[in-house]
């Protein structure tokens, strides 16, 4: 379990990354390291060349706007997780981090790589989507946004092209009034999810759903809005028999295989489970905030 | 007198060192020039070789050499079978590097030698193996029904052992039987995944013609001897260390692994030293597993619940050789009436060659199998007879006054019988139950129930056979510069804490502090008579031999000292690292004792000033030394055990079944167990703790997976599910010491104990929390989600 032979390179601006990734089509980008560098010491990545982006200056700001939280490509995810400003705008970036990994690797891995790492069970791709976020890059022909829609594209596969850098992610900020969940199940903590689900909830004061929108990882090829559950739920009331027949509407959505942590049936059953929960955590929220 | 050792909370001698990095692993043995090896692994499970090509390999930068099974000369032969038994026919172990015929998916077919191990890995890739894939059937079950692909031609059944075993009179008792319950277990393969992976370090020096080897095994004696015998060397022209070891666990008590063999083999031809570090994925595709056994086990019972037979047939999953023999089949099929008296016993297996890595000891050794068929088949009579469980264990446990409890006809993994030495059975299973809460968990069930919440209780009884011969040797001096006390025995630490416990021996025998004694362990040049660290024997088998030895050193010691100090044998004390004369504060410290014993020329200090021939304390008339005296307080003798020493425990858990996710959430579990006496708690606590993580890994988590091609799918710890700190509950943990009759310590093995029941006590939990809702049986572990969700059937 050791890499092949690769140059190694220390990017100190943007534009040098884009320009040395263009250089060698065997070029990577390396950030926090901690699935490039095992993918490459099982051999199943083997780049000529690492751009390392953890030093490019500004690249690890947190900047809350009013368009929401913008990540540098080199924010280290515990250093997302701890942002209290980040927090207070989209608090579903706490949840869901608190389920990424560990501690130790949080404080090596990026937001950004793990976007565009793309696994199909991370929870920071789940998390983009459902807050309708985009990831922000740059290329030897200049810089364009992707939104979360079109970017993951499947298991680790994104629609950056190869000579691009993901140079920053924007979560946009929640409504105010809206009520949020995430849940998730892993065999071990810290493990990837077996299935996670995210919702964001927006009621009436009759308590009437007004706005749904739930996503899920782990249960197909790439995170996925959930939107049989989001159309079952819309202008109902947020009991539990709704969320109940979201969660049904929900392992629809599952199409992912066996595999040997967990059978396709044991995802939708889950699937189901968490919905449920996260619906009713949700509305709950929502409620509160509407009183 | 100081304070007694034995039985006192010592803390290890070793964690200071451990814990600081200051650990000496073979990694760590500066080795100034060394090559590094790497392998080229069969990627197919069944599949004939046609041709290597190593020449893109051999011409890269940096390579020195490149094997094949046709360039390493008499090596090229099956390995040695190491525990032969008349059940095998023909038995297979594998050559060094595969010819003609690859077996499992991790067989090793060239070897790399470069400068380091990254060129040695980009070198194994550019050899290109062509290969022609054959057949393969991977389920135990269809392996041995007719025209299933055979592992070895030789074997066209797959059948590698056929074994039956019987005790009393199973065909009259089972007639006499008014209920009979059947059932099939299965128990799935898992693998120790030690810490540190296996290690292989040589260095051959051509002038003293001596080979040492660094080798992270539990055998350094063993293998020295497979060394010596296969490179046609003096035994003393090898030696073997094992130094720092992380962790074992059984897999490294096999021996020799191609790479044991092939690494000392480059050191040689190409004379400069060679390393091979495994890493993880080798260690879960080239070193050696245990576990699948799928058992048809039947108990013959009269209604009242008393089992008058237990008839078991099982099939054992070899893997693709079988170099260990039988051990692990055996070791299940002796120990599978467990703690009940049953008197009656038909026990047969096949073991089964299937195209996997290789099947060896891993801790538990067949036990937890066996008592996870024996346990799930109690509940299951309990049930049909409508007895509660822990009744039916009642009335079916050997009571006190039957020790010993012989078990005529069956024998041992040693050749030996079979015979449960002492125990307090009924005390266990009370002790146990009272401290889970049992009488009143029913109440706490239903309470649970009207909440929407789904708890189950199970318990499980084990025995385990410790401590087995043939034998293991002490040797103990006592310093003449510093008088600490150098302690040698055969067998090898990793990382259980050896120095701590045979230094609590010694300690008491001699009045040293514990952290006087110094344990030499795991180097054939320091001390070279014993066997190996398997089977929970350290303690009982070299721990008596110390004993002993440091009684035989007391005794010299005590009678110079009296010479010394002027007074009669009977009124010397020892302690504090002294002799004293009792009642007084006339004292001679150990060191000085040590020196004058040596009789003396030279006066190289103070204290050997008194050995020389015309000092005072050395008064003699004639010789100095008599022709039954040897110089210095020193001594060495053994212990050979007539059989096993049987240890045992039972286990409870009251778990909750998660609606929402399924997972199996132990809220309580507790642990009794009795290994003898305890020499010291906290490691007999460390070593139940270990045991247990690793048993609720195979209970709830851990299962290798292998695709239909016999290719693993999980051969990583992201797939491979071993439980996190996170996932293992606090265990309450409650002894019993009831000493071995069989040893003069009383003590009995506790290494393996923790791991073996956990696989039953939750699977009765995890049924007992479900059967309301329509659950069935749980008769295979590891339990998963998934599986519990096809269990209920509500997928
Ligand atoms: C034991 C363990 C458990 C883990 N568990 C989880 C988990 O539960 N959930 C989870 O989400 N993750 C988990 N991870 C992965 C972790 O979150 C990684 O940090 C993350 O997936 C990748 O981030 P990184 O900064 O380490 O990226 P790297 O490993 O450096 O890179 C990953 C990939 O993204 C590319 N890349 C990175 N940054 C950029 C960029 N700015 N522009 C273009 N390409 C880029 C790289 O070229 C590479 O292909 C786990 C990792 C480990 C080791």
């Amino acid at each position: 379990m050791k890499p092949a032979l690769f140059e190694y390179h220390r990017a100190a601006s943007v534009a040098q990354a884009v320009d040395l990734l263009a250089e060698d089509p065997g070029a990577m980008i390396l950030a926090g390291g901690q699935s490039l560098v095992a993918a490459m010491n099982f051999r199943l990545a083997a780049p000529s060349r690492l751009i390392d982006i953890t030093r490019i200056p500004d690249l690890d700001r947190i900047a809350v706007t009013a368009e929401g939280v913008a990540v540098g490509a080199a924010v280290r995810h515990r250093t997302l997780e701890r942002h209290d400003g980040a927090h207070a705008v989209n608090p579903l970036i706490r949840a869901a981090q608190a389920h990424v990994a560990h501690v130790p690797i949080r404080n090596r891995g990026t937001v950004v790589g793990s976007l565009c790492h793309a696994d199909a069970a991370a929870e920071m791709p789940l998390v983009l989507l459902l807050c309708d976020g985009w990831v922000e890059l740059e290329g030897p022909g200049g810089n364009r946004r992707i939104p979360a829609e079109q970017f993951f594209r499947m298991h680790l596969t994104t629609a950056r092209a190869s000579d691009e850098l993901a140079t920053r992610a924007v979560f946009p900020a929640l409504p105010p009034d809206a009520g949020w969940a995430f849940a998730e199940f892993a065999r071990r903590k810290g493990d990837y999810a077996i299935a996670a689900v995210g919702a964001i909830v927006q009621c009436d004061a009759g308590g009437r759903i007004t706005r749904a929108r739930l996503a899920a990882c782990g249960i197909s090829s790439k995170p996925v809005r959930l939107g049989r559950a989001e159309a079952a739920l819309a202008g109902g009331t947020a009991d539990a028999t709704a969320a109940a027949e979201a969660g049904r509407a929900a392992a629809t959505h599952v199409d992912a295989a066996d595999d040997s942590i967990a059978t396709a049936a044991y995802r939708r059953h889950l699937v189901a489970a968490l919905t449920e929960r996260v619906v009713a955590e949700a509305a709950a929220r929502a409620r509160r905030g509407t009183e | 007198m100081s304070t007694r050792q034995f039985g006192s909370r010592v803390q290890r001698n070793i964690d200071p060192r451990l814990l600081r990095g200051e650990g000496a692993f073979t990694d760590d043995i500066p080795l100034p020039g060394a090559l590094h090896a790497a392998f080229v692994r069969s990627p197919f499970a069944r599949a004939r070789i046609l041709s290597i090509d190593t020449a893109a390999a051999r011409a890269m930068p940096g390579v020195v050499a490149v094997y094949t099974c046709d360039d390493i000369g008499h090596l090229d032969q099956a390995l040695p079978l190491l525990i032969p038994h008349p059940s095998m026919r023909d038995a297979r172990t594998q050559r060094p590097l595969a010819r003609d015929d690859v077996h499992y998916v991790g067989q090793a077919v060239a070897m790399v030698v470069a400068a380091d191990r990254y060129v040695a890995e980009d070198a194994a890739l550019a050899i290109d193996v062509d290969y022609d894939q054959l057949a393969v059937e991977l389920d135990l079950e269809r392996a041995v029904a007719p025209g299933a692909p055979a592992v070895h031609t030789t074997h066209p059944d797959n059948v590698a052992a056929d074994f039956t075993q019987v005790s009393g009179d199973p065909e009259t008792a089972m007639a006499a039987a008014q209920h009979v319950t059947r059932i099939r277990v299965q128990v799935d393969r898992s693998t120790a995944a030690p810490m540190e992976c296996r290690t292989v370090a040589a260095r051959f020096d051509a002038a003293s013609g001596e080979l040492v080897v660094w080798d992270g095994t539990q055998a350094p004696i063993g293998v020295r001897g497979g060394l010596a015998s296969i490179f046609g060397l003096d035994e003393h022209k090898v030696r073997v260390i094992a130094p720092d070891v992380g962790g074992g666990f059984g897999q490294k008590v096999m021996f020799p692994y191609p790479d044991e063999l092939l690494v000392p083999f480059a050191a040689i031809e190409i004379g400069r030293p060679v390393k091979y570090i495994e890493d993880r994925r080798e260690n879960f595709i080239g070193s050696n597993q245990e576990r699948t056994q799928i058992h048809w086990i039947e108990l013959h019972a009269t209604k009242n619940g008393e089992v008058l037979a237990l008839k078991d047939e099982f099939l054992h999953d070899t893997g693709a050789f079988i170099p260990y023999g039988i051990a692990v089949a055996q070791v299940a099929s002796t120990s599978i009436a467990g703690p009940y008296r049953i008197p009656n016993i038909e026990v047969r297996f096949r073991a089964v060659y299937t195209p996997t890595v290789p099947v060896t000891p891993y801790r538990g050794c067949g036990r937890p199998q066996s008592c996870f068929a024996i346990e799930r088949a109690m509940d299951k009579l309990a049930d049909e007879l409508g007895i509660d469980r822990r009744e039916i264990r009642r009335r079916n446990l050997i009571a006190d006054d039957e020790f010993p409890w012989a078990r005529e006809g069956l024998l041992f993994a040693d050749g030996l019988r079979v015979s449960l030495d002492s125990g307090q059975y009924h005390k266990a299973l009370d002790l146990v139950c009272d401290r889970i809460g049992w009488d009143g968990f029913a109440a706490e069930q239903a309470a649970a129930r009207a909440e929407g919440r789904d708890l189950g209780i199970g318990l499980a009884f084990y025995v385990e056979g410790t401590g087995l011969g043939p034998y293991e040797g002490g040797h103990v001096r006592i310093h003449p510069i510093t008088g600490k006390v150098y302690v040698n025995t055969g067998l090898t630490a990793q990382g259980q804490g050896h120095d701590t416990v045979f230094a609590q021996i010694v300690a008491d025998q001699l009045g040293v502090p514990v952290t006087d004694v110094i344990l030499v362990q795991g180097d054939t040049a320091a001390y070279d008579w014993g066997v190996a660290t398997f089977a929970s024997r350290a303690a009982v088998v070299s721990g008596n031999a110390i004993h002993k030895t440091a009684a035989l050193v007391r005794d010299k010691t005590v009678r110079a000292a009296a010479n010394m100090l002027e007074v009669q044998e009977a009124d010397v004390e020892l302690r504090d690292g002294h002799a004293w004369v009792a009642g007084t504060d006339r004292k001679v410290p150990l060191a000085a004792i040590a020196t004058a014993s040596n009789p003396l020329r030279y006066a190289f200090n103070e204290a050997a000033q008194a050995a020389t021939q015309f000092a005072p304390a050395s008064r003699h008339d004639g010789p100095a030394l008599q022709d039954d005296q040897h110089p210095g307080l020193e001594a060495a003798a053994y212990f050979s055990p007539e059989c096993a020493t049987w240890a045992y425990g039972v286990h409870a858990a009251v778990i909750e079944v998660d609606r929402a996710t399924l997972q199996v959430k132990i809220h309580r579990y507790v642990c009794v167990h009795d290994c003898g006496n305890m020499i010291n708690p906290t490691l007999v606590e460390g070593q139940v703790m270990g045991g247990l993580a690793q048993g609720i890994g195979g209970a709830l988590y851990e299962r290798i997976e292998y695709d239909a091609e016999g290719n693993p799918t999980n051969a990583n710890f992201v797939d491979f599910l071993i439980p996190y700190a996170t996932e293992i509950p606090d265990v309450e943990i409650a002894h019993l010491e009831t000493p071995s009759p069989l040893n003069p310590l009383g003590v009995k093995g506790v290494g393996e104990a923790g791991c073996i029941a956990v696989g039953p006590t939750i699977a009765a939990a995890v049924e007992d929390a479900l059967r309301h809702r329509g659950g069935g049986r749980f008769d295979a572990v590891p339990i998963t989600p998934s599986a519990i969700l096809e269990n209920l059937g509500t997928a």
